[in-house]
């Protein structure tokens, strides 16, 4: 496809080059390809998310408001059984909690959506062309808009705590949003393209989620963990940090919940969390991009096997 | 008029088509070479050029490959081996509504699909009161579009689908949408497209629209180009090798008091034929076998064409014949067709008795013998007539 121009006379064809359709990409180009191709469907793009939106909520009584009061009321739910009835010891637990919480949402929800997002439009894929990407990548832009509103609710509810708020640590926020996009992006990709070829990826995510939560530093101070495994050795540690999730938490709470111990338990990740968050970044960043070569390489077969 | 827009270039695509997609038999099969895989080639070698301002028609049954080889050019698949090379922008318009949600309105419904078919929100601006006014259904573009009929559905997204401004236009059998006068200005639409010397690719099983729109035809069977050429060729083709009257079963029933046992075309020499040009006679013969005495009967006979439109059709009491009680043997009878003015194509002779008033038939044998006419490529429809021109 060529970029979308004017009305002309198409008197100008002979002007116009010879191009292959789908053209066969290498596997180490083809990535900026892509991006070219993505950013040429742009509109397609805005237009998606706008439809996911709309459409999400559409006919219930609460609508768009929804989408704030589901992941409020997670919040809730987790903050009276962890914090009420398990008595955490984390202080001002629901800050804590929602500062984790919020990148959870988000990573949570473009995951579950973004498997579904090229079986579930099976229609399009067989019957026109756009580039693929744009199907989970809508899924992530449509999520991404909720985590904006989210994140504006957490500021209200820390500004009611009367908790005060190092300006500093809250450049935290936007340096882990970066590998919290990528990283989910990349996830996005992937499973988006699995669950065509294979469709137990649907329900292996709704697993593999709920573990993933449980393993990252969210309902609980990271403290508690590392008491936990320091015994195990330092190795089983440096596994529990392997997750990007984790690190990304981490940055979240960093930024907002900002308080590093209390009464010498250990809240939040004691060490150089800018170098890791460095680390996942430009890891998010070779996984993205290995997350598309495989999208690319999967998607020339994605209209005969739907 | 020798720009190149498509080439085709040796391209055969492969399904594979597994039986099964869980993990347990991936898992389970995998060692054993029993994994239940077939394959089927969809398209073989076929290879073609078009040029620019070129109306092409991909004809052949059900599951020749004919949508396989629109939707290879539209890229929509990738062909298994060779190349599809192309110029210019392709609209595909591959099933109508196919981007549509439900829960949208009309307006937003247009807005999402002219920009999965690549219009920028400006040009839809533009191009927006066009596209309700040729839809046609103005005071329902802001309803839901899961509230509309499925007329007004496709009225919809055709009307988007031809705003589209491509260089090529991939058209899938879209044009048989909507009712008469609503097909009529998607016809018209299309011959606009062509007026602008755009390139058309077209797969329809309507014969005389190929006919009356394209001027090259390719006829595919399993995959494979059979014919590539001028569309009389392939639409004669075409009916030779599917020809309606032997592919459908006769139909034949009645209350069998009288029973047709013989149906016969012939020539105006009375030998049995079963190509004719325009302008032959044409005698049907009919026999008539007696079971139960009759007083009174009528016997009628209908022509026709591939599609199954009535051509022609007359009986003994249209034409003011009474015929004659019977009490047993055998009644045979010719209906004649002089100088008969039908264009290229296949007919097919349904016959029948009964009596003259009921709604009962005694015997009917639907299809049961049929004739071509060859009337070569000077003109389209449905009956022949000898036109000139002349220069005033």
């Amino acid at each position: 496809m060529t970029e979308p121009r004017p009305v002309h006379g198409p008197a100008a064809v002979h002007d116009l080059p010879m191009e292959r359709v789908n053209a066969p990409q290498g596997f180490w180009r083809g990535f900026g390809g892509t991006v070219g191709d993505i950013w040429r469907y742009r509109e397609l793009l805005t237009n998606l998310v706008r439809k996911e939106l709309k459409v999400k909520y559409k006919g219930s009584f609460l609508g768009f408001a929804w989408s704030l009061v589901r992941p409020l009321l997670m919040l809730a739910i987790y903050y009276i059984a962890i914090g009420k009835f398990l008595k955490s010891p984390v202080p001002s637990f629901v800050v804590f909690l929602f500062s984790g919480l919020v990148a959870w949402t988000f990573f949570a929800d473009v995951v579950n959506g973004a498997t579904a997002a090229i079986t579930g439009n099976a229609g399009l894929i067989k019957k026109v062309y756009f580039p693929r990407e744009i199907l989970p990548l809508a899924v992530v832009g449509a999520a991404l808009i909720q985590f904006a509103l989210m994140l504006g609710v957490l500021f209200v509810v820390v500004l009611a705590t009367g908790r005060s708020l190092d300006l500093l640590k809250l450049l935290y926020l936007p340096y882990a949003m970066v590998p919290l996009l990528l990283f989910t992006t990349a996830i996005a990709l992937l499973m988006s393209a699995a669950n065509v070829y294979l469709r137990d990826t649907s329900h292996l995510v709704e697993v593999g989620l709920l573990f993933w939560f449980y393993m990252t530093p969210i309902l609980y101070a990271f403290g508690t963990v590392q008491e936990k495994i320091a015994s195990a050795g330092g190795w089983v540690e440096q596994i529990y940090l392997a997750n990007p999730m984790a690190v990304i938490a981490f940055g979240f709470q960093e930024a907002i919940y900002q308080t590093e111990t209390d009464n010498g338990l250990q809240l939040l990740y004691g060490g150089d969390l800018a170098l890791r968050l460095g680390v996942v970044t430009v890891a998010s960043a070779a996984f993205l991009w290995f997350a598309q070569r495989i999208f690319a390489r999967a998607q020339g077969n994605f209209a005969q096997e739907l | 008029m020798s720009d190149i827009v498509i080439r085709v270039a040796d391209v055969s695509k492969r399904f594979r088509i597994d039986k099964d997609k869980s993990l347990k038999e991936r898992l389970v099969l995998r060692k054993s070479n029993r994994v239940p895989v077939e394959d089927f080639w969809a398209l073989r070698n076929v290879s073609f050029e078009l040029e620019a301002g070129s109306t092409l028609g991909l004809i052949g049954h059900n599951g020749s490959g004919k949508s396989t080889l629109l939707k290879t050019v539209g890229g929509i698949l990738t062909p298994t081996t060779g190349f599809v090379e192309k110029r210019g922008r392709i609209a595909a318009l591959l099933e109508l509504g196919a981007g549509f949600h439900p829960d949208l309105s009309g307006r937003e419904n247009v807005y999402l699909n002219a920009s999965i078919l690549g219009l920028t929100k400006v040009q839809t601006d533009r191009y927006f009161d066009a596209i309700v006014d040729f839809s046609g259904i103005e005071q329902f573009i802001d309803t839901q579009v899961k509230f509309y009929s499925s007329g007004m559905y496709v009225r919809l997204a055709f009307a988007v689908a031809v705003h589209v401004d491509p260089e090529i236009l991939l058209v899938d059998e879209v044009l048989s949408v909507g009712d008469e006068p609503f097909q009529r200005k998607c016809l018209e639409r299309i011959k606009t497209f062509q007026r602008e010397g755009r390139t058309i690719v077209f797969v329809t099983h309507s014969l005389d629209q190929t006919r009356e729109l394209c001027n090259r035809v390719i006829l595919l069977e399993h995959g494979e180009m059979i014919i590539d050429g001028p569309p009389v060729d392939a639409i004669r083709t075409y009916r030779d090798r599917y020809a309606v009257p032997e592919d459908e079963p006769v139909v034949d029933e009645g209350t069998g008091e009288l029973t047709i046992t013989g149906v016969e075309v012939v020539g105006s020499d009375g030998v049995k034929r079963t190509e004719f040009v325009p302008g032959d006679d044409v005698s049907i013969q009919l026999e008539v076998t007696v079971h139960q005495p009759v007083a009174a009967w009528v016997c009628g006979i209908e022509v026709r064409n591939q599609v199954d439109t009535l051509v022609f059709g007359t009986n003994s009491q249209l034409l003011g014949c009474t015929l004659p009680a019977l009490t047993s043997g055998v009644q045979r009878l010719r209906f004649t067709l002089p100088q008969i003015p039908m264009t290229e194509g296949k007919y097919a002779v349904t016959a029948a008795v009964h009596p003259p008033e009921a709604a009962k038939e005694f015997h009917r044998v639907d299809r049961v013998s049929g004739f071509t006419v060859r009337s070569g490529s000077d003109q389209t429809g449905v009956v022949y007539l000898r036109a000139s021109l002349d220069l005033l």
